[in-house]
This record gives structure tokens, C-alpha cells and sequence, in this order.
């Protein structure tokens, strides 16, 4: 599964968004789309999951969760060493 | 017609939180969403849950600590950064009542804000949990000093400088 699926994968299954996940563009705003904060907490913990890292404090920028490409950014970012 | 006047120092937050929702995270991610979210205080003062037979702590309380933290969020009114969940303590006084512990970026952004005092509530009835947080702010905002925050203890007393600035009750 790609960098991409994944992350739409734990949008799908964490997200709680009021719309359909393939219906999102890169940079739709996902708590528009309907994720809440508390959402946005298991979407993170889904990623660390998902990709075996652990967001930094300086991380937890709600720029980082509001849409999937800032995801893959930071996802990107966690990843590389 | 009555034209009510804006609050002035005081600032309003408050926040409702699905149990169902926080019983889920913690039945996906279990510790790693408790550890995550909750400092251990609030993980201890946190009535068990009858149900899980391991004294863990039940999801309608934890869903109103998670309301409290939001609502204070919602006081502190953060920019682009988003405060780690510890940085904001619910602590459960032994009267019942309780208050808010503020340190790290949560301290940063109270001090800069000009926060002297803060209140929170919480309540939690079937499925839903909800908190009100209140804040008053001295009227010329503070200017922030990054990384020199140290702990707001909700106890009393204003706030003093960077490194040991409180947050009175």
C-alpha cells in the first residue's frame, strides 16, 4: 500500500469525516470535512501506527493533520532520517 | 433592545466530547492513547471503569477531561501550534472540583495572552461528556517569551514572570 492509501486508509477508518475519503482532494480541509479534534488524536496515533514513528511535539501543529497532503509532509518528514 | 457588551478580559471555552467515541480509542490504541492524552494524574483520578476488571479508567470520565482540555484550548486560543495534551493538566481536587495545570507550550500561550486566572468544569451524562473553561486576562496581552514557560498552578496568585508564571483559580 503507498504513502497515499495508507493515509486515506486511516482517514477512513479514524477520520469520523462526513464525507467519503475518495471524494477528498490533497489539500481539502479535513476538519472541515468533518474530523474532530478527538478524532485528529486517533488519526495521529493510527499514522504512528501505521508507519512506526511518533509524531514530535513540534509536530502537533494543527497544520499538520488539516488536509492529506500536509499529512503526507509531515508523515515524509517523520520518515526521513 | 439590549446591546450587550463584549467580555472584555474574559475569555470562554467550551467543548463536548462523544464517550462512545473515547471508549473506541481506547479499546484500538489502549495504553498508547491513555499515555498519550492523559498525564497520569488524570489517568489516576479518573474513576475506574466497573466494567474492565483491570481498574481502568472509565470512558465517561476521561471524555470530560478531554472536553476540559479542549475548552481551555479554546481560552488559550493557540495559533498554528497545537499544545502536547499534557500541557494541559485536569486535576481533580479533593473536594470534587476542578482545576487546570498549565505548563510547557499551554504555559507559553497563557502567559502571552496575559492569563491570570482560569476555571474549568466538568460534566458528563450517558453518552455525552462537556466542560466549560473560563479564563480572565490582565488587558494588555503579555509578551511571549518561547521555551522559558514553567508550570501554571490554578492555586491563587498572578503571574509573575517566564519561568514561574501561575494561573489563579
Amino acid at each position: 500500500m503507498s504513502i497515499d492509501e495508507t493515509i486515506r486508509q486511516v482517514l477512513t477508518d479514524h477520520g469520523r469525516l462526513a464525507v467519503p475519503v475518495e471524494t477528498l482532494a490533497d489539500d481539502t480541509d479535513l476538519f472541515g470535512a468533518g474530523m474532530t479534534s478527538h478524532a485528529s488524536v486517533n488519526v495521529m496515533l493510527a499514522l504512528e501506527d501505521a508507519f512506526d514513528f511518533e509524531f514530535t511535539e513540534s509536530m502537533l501543529k494543527k497544520s499538520t493533520f488539516e488536509s492529506i497532503g500536509s499529512i503526507r509532509d509531515g508523515v515524509a518528514q517523520m520518515t526521513e532520517v | 433592545m439590549t446591546t450587550w457588551t463584549p467580555l472584555g478580559d474574559l475569555r470562554v471555552g467550551i467543548d463536548l466530547v462523544s464517550v462512545e467515541d473515547v471508549a473506541n480509542s481506547v479499546a484500538r490504541f489502549g495504553q498508547a492513547y491513555l499515555e498519550r492524552v492523559f498525564t497520569p494524574h488524570e489517568l489516576a483520578s479518573t474513576r475506574p471503569d466497573p466494567r474492565s476488571g483491570d481498574g481502568r479508567p472509565a470512558a465517561d470520565g476521561l471524555a470530560a477531561r478531554f472536553a476540559a482540555k479542549e475548552a481551555v484550548l479554546k481560552v488559550l486560543r493557540p495559533g498554528e501550534m497545537r499544545p502536547d495534551w499534557h500541557t494541559i493538566e485536569i486535576r481533580r481536587l479533593t473536594d470534587g472540583w476542578c482545576d487546570v495545570v498549565l505548563t510547557g507550550t499551554a504555559a507559553d500561550l497563557a502567559y502571552g495572552a496575559g492569563l491570570e486566572d482560569l476555571g474549568v468544569s466538568i460534566t458528563h451524562e450517558g453518552q455525552a461528556a462537556a466542560a466549560g473553561a473560563v479564563g480572565r486576562c490582565r488587558s494588555a496581552p503579555a509578551s511571549v517569551a518561547p521555551g522559558t514557560s514553567g508550570e501554571h498552578m490554578s492555586d491563587g496568585g498572578a503571574i509573575q514572570a517566564p519561568e514561574e508564571h501561575e494561573v489563579g483559580r
